[in-house]
């Protein structure tokens, strides 16, 4: 229940007074509930959790962990290049 | 964003990456750890990418109790059986909760019968199923944690807002930050390090977690879903243990954020105010727990329906409680994938996508760490 999936914000409007969007899960179009996320716009990434979104997501913030990840990779090799030698 | 963003986001299963991070946690690590991830969903993506088998020996993962399913209280599922089998009722309820056992039955039999039972993806579907059926009562079952939280309390919101009569809601909602107390707190306790489950926090925040490191001289690392999110948590937690740290660390940044949802928060102070809730095989946490304020009573699905004395069974054979709390592991249990498995579940932590027994059965963990006679006897 707790695994919430990343979707993109397609389309945003209101519904019954509730701000709904449209959210594109890699080709799976569904509609999911904007309410907690008055700032959020079309072209952002969100979590989307039973119908809920819950939270945009940081482009930047997932390229920084990425990059770190990358480093240690690279700090690794010449860990394993030294060894070699 | 960009439309990269999904390629962007793959790498977080890159293999390579995944790779350096367990090598990394190979190379510091010096001694034998226990770590908790608290989120059934996250037990299941460890088993399901095989991450439990890369990790060094001597780093013990231990399986918590986020799985929403698994602890919800048996009184409450004896009592959403009741309610489901009113002739007047539509009961919705999330898929996972079809199959848990009650005392003598599950919804999924109950339905089998002729209840109207249905499964929607999210409360909202339910106040539809109101609006088209006004002269049926639904209830919607509203279990979880902090995570659903929100999405249950907009549906009570948007129930009053269009007026309607006919919806209401049976709350089992817990809360993460007591159970972590709970267990720490306990006189058998082996958790050195907790996984912070992500959701969670992405609407709770993790400032509730510094008094908690601080109290228990413990690591929280606040930890995604995917492969390199629960490499890093991990990393992140061994880190922390092998230089004697003990402070709330975020790897799950580009979701969670220390305040988390205000809005969100927001919504769940308006409807529901914390209450005493107890948990399935654990029993009674103080202050745990979500329930509906007074003035949302109308959409309190317990109120409407007067439900008689109910008396509640456990099944003799089954230790979710202790598996719940890190204290067993499933293959401990001797009903495990003999007389307890997915099509004849005993208890919910069988049945539940986030249950660490139903993962142990799923990912072939059967005899890990078992010695071949205790899982025979
Ligand atoms: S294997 Fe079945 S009986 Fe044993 S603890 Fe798990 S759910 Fe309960």
């Amino acid at each position: 229940m707790c695994l919430a999936v990343p979707g993109k914000i397609i389309e945003i409007y209101d519904s019954g007074g509730m701000r709904m969007c449209k959210i594109d899960f890699g080709g799976v179009i569904r509609e999911a509930c904007l309410q907690a996320l008055p700032d959020a716009k079309v072209g952002e990434f969100t979590i989307i959790h039973a119908g809920f979104a819950l939270n945009t997501l940081s482009e930047e913030e997932a390229q920084e962990t990425l990059e770190a990840l990358r480093e240690l990779g690279e700090i690794e090799n010449e860990l394993d290049a030294g060894a070699v030698l | 964003m960009t439309s990269d963003t999904f390629s962007m986001l793959n790498q977080f299963r890159n293999a390579n990456l995944v790779k350096a991070g367990i090598s990394e946690i190979h190379r510091i690590t010096t001694r034998h750890w226990a770590i908790m991830e608290i989120c059934g969903g996250q037990t299941h993506a460890i088993l399901r990418y095989g991450l439990d088998e890369l990790l060094p020996e001597n780093i013990e993962l231990v399986h918590g109790p986020g799985c929403p399913v698994c602890v919800t209280p048996l009184e409450l599922i004896d009592k959403a059986l009741a309610i489901a089998a009113q002739p007047n009722v539509i009961f919705t309820t999330f898929g996972d909760m079809m199959r848990v056992p009650g005392s003598s039955r599950d919804l999924f039999s109950l339905k089998a019968e002729g209840a109207q039972v249905r499964i929607v993806y999210s409360p909202l579907d339910a106040i539809k199923i109101a609006v088209e059926n006004p002269d049926k009562q639904v209830v919607f079952f509203a279990i979880g944690f902090e995570t659903t939280a929100p999405v249950n309390a907009m549906s009570v919101l948007q129930a009053k807002n269009l007026g309607l009569k006919n919806f209401s809601i049976l709350v089992s909602q817990v809360c993460v930050p007591p159970a972590m107390h709970a267990i720490l707190g306990a006189p058998q306790n082996r958790v050195q390090g907790f996984l912070a489950a992500g959701h969670v926090c992405s609407v709770m925040g993790y400032w509730e977690y510094p008094p908690i490191a601080e109290k228990y001289n413990i690591p929280i690392v606040v930890t995604g879903f995917e492969p390199l999110d629960l490499v890093e948590g991990i990393l992140f937690t061994i880190r922390q243990l092998e230089t004697g740290k003990h402070v709330v660390e975020n790897a799950y940044s580009r979701v969670v954020s220390e305040n988390g949802n205000l809005p969100a928060q927001e919504m769940i102070r308006l409807v529901f105010e914390p209450c005493d809730r107890s948990w399935r095989g654990i029993g009674e946490i103080p202050m745990s727990g979500l329930g509906l304020r007074k003035e949302f009573n109308n959409y309190n699905a317990e109120s409407r329906f007067e439900i008689g004395n109910i008396q509640t069974k456990e099944s003799d054979i089954c230790i979710a409680g202790q598996i719940l709390q890190g204290i067993k592991k499933p293959p401990e249990c001797p009903a495990f994938g003999t007389i307890c498995n997915q099509d004849h579940p005993l208890g919910a932590t069988m049945v539940s996508s986030e249950g660490a027994c139903a993962a142990y059965l799923r990912y072939g963990r059967a005899r890990k760490g078992i010695s071949e006679n205790q899982y025979a006897s």
